[in-house]
């Protein structure tokens, strides 16, 4: 890879992993336990807010220059509310059942606090194209976030997946799981298991460097 | 920056220097945030624009037909509907407007639907009552025929999942619903007896509802929403009948 195509990778991954929104950073915990009680909610849920953090940070990284930065807070809220609209709107023609399911959500993304983060921190210092693919990654990282935890909620609450059932009729489904309740005991599991992963690198690393050391 | 001649000066005003942040870049020129607020306002508002126009027609279509499934549901013979509002002083009169225009105050809205001869084949109307999460907003059919409700479908609902939403799937409960009896009273005022969910395993009239064990809260609220509803809309509903009979 050459070092730009690196660096840009790098820009990318860094919302899907490094700094993950829902598992890093705990941002958005809002709509990461209330919507998530189903995979396809899960999934528009990501991808509406994905489209909205992309475009608001493109726009917010074009209008960089001439933003002064006593009035830059309101050019990104009237920004980020734009798209939301915008999402919103095009939710109620696509589906509006799925509109019902997703309710004030969609409307709240505007105080998202991933998306006015990103606005702040990365998309108002740097050039349109590295904005939104950083964004891009902070939208594919927050989408994956709330897919673990529709995966497993909608598998354990109703035994279906996309709404197709997977256990027959026989299985009896833990309704607590598609109660807030359930939203909570899944992200904490999810905590936990990332928590575990990163200790378990960290561990690995340290003792290979001290044989390392020791073979030295 | 000073000069390293003259660090006297410096601390004689001890109290403003630790008080003092670092020199504050000059503030941007009004002009300049004007410009820039008018700017993205303007962008803004054009994408909104652009974006209302273009989903209205998919969205209008999208409510027509959310609609239109409800009453179907509650009147299976029901083909095409027409929307009427029952006007406080009695009388109906066809919708004007579309989509979310409210009705006049004191006004209930409600559908007529007609089978594929284009007959009457019953009224459809919402009702809504406070359940146990929130409020249960259900419609019903009504059949003028046996002055009766033949049939219920929920608009909106948060119960507990598994406990109230089995007011959707419990066989038995919606089975009240079959041929729950509306009749008005001789004077046509208010309904001869008060639709009421009654504890489960105790019904006895053909005007009460059998209540889901366990959900009698979800239960009682679909019960109060058709009695309002239907002591609202059915005094004013059943005399202007034969206007109704045949599509218009």
């Amino acid at each position: 890879m050459n070092p730009s195509t690196a660096k840009t990778w790098d820009e990318f991954m860094e919302g899907v992993w490094r700094q993950n929104p829902t598992f890093v950073m705990i941002l958005g915990m809002c709509p990461t336990l209330a919507v998530t009680v189903s995979v396809v909610n899960a999934l528009s849920m990501g991808v509406s807010t994905a489209l909205v953090l992309i475009a608001s940070c493109g726009l917010v990284s074009m209008m960089r220059n001439v933003t002064p930065k006593e009035v830059r807070i309101a050019v990104y809220i009237v920004i980020i509310a734009t798209f939301v609209t915008v999402v919103d709107y095009a939710i109620q023609a696509i589906s509006l059942a799925l509109y019902d399911a997703l309710g004030a959500f969609i409307q709240l993304i505007v105080v998202n606090c991933i998306i006015l983060g990103r606005a702040e921190a990365h998309a108002a210092k740097n050039p349109p194209l590295p904005a939104m693919i950083n964004a891009a990654g902070m939208g594919l990282g927050f989408t994956i976030g709330l897919l673990s935890l529709g995966v497993v909620r909608e598998i354990l609450g109703a035994g279906t997946l996309f709404g197709v059932s997977l256990f027959g009729a026989n299985f009896q489904p833990w309704v607590i799981m598609v109660l807030p309740p359930g939203g909570f005991f899944v992200l904490g599991a999810w905590l936990l298991f990332f928590s575990w992963l990163e200790r378990r690198k960290l561990r690995r690393r340290q003792g290979s460097h001290a044989e390392a050391t020791q073979n030295a | 920056m000073s000069t390293p001649e003259k660090p006297s000066e410096q601390k004689i005003i001890p109290i403003a220097v630790a008080g003092a942040k670092p020199p504050a870049p000059p503030a941007s020129p009004t002009a300049a945030m004007i410009r820039t607020l008018g700017l993205v306002s303007s962008i803004c508002g054009l994408i909104i624009v652009g974006a209302y126009q273009g989903t209205y027609d998919a969205v209008a279509a999208n409510k027509r037909i959310a609609t239109e499934r409800a009453v179907f549901k509650v009147i299976p013979a029901a083909k095409s509907i027409a929307e009427y509002v029952a006007l406080p002083g009695g009388g109906i009169e066809p919708r004007v407007g579309a989509g979310d225009t409210p009705v006049a105050p004191g006004a209930v809205k409600f559908f007529a639907a007609y089978d594929e001869g284009g007959k009457l084949a019953g009224i459809a109307a919402e009702g809504g009552a406070k359940g146990y999460a929130d409020t249960v907003r259900i419609m019903f059919g009504y059949s003028p025929d046996c002055q009766c409700v033949i049939g219920i479908g929920v608009v909106a609902m948060r119960e507990t999942p598994g406990i109230g939403d089995k007011i959707l799937t419990d066989r038995n409960f919606l089975a009240n619903f079959n041929d729950l009896d509306v009749r008005l009273k001789g004077d046509l005022a208010a309904l001869a007896n008060e639709v009421k969910t009654v504890k489960h395993g105790t019904k006895a009239n053909p005007w009460q509802i059998d209540a889901i064990a366990g959900a009698t809260i979800t239960s009682r609220a679909v019960g109060k929403a058709i009695n309002d509803s239907a002591q609202a809309l059915l005094p004013r509903l059943v005399p202007n009948l034969d206007k109704l009979r045949s599509k218009s």
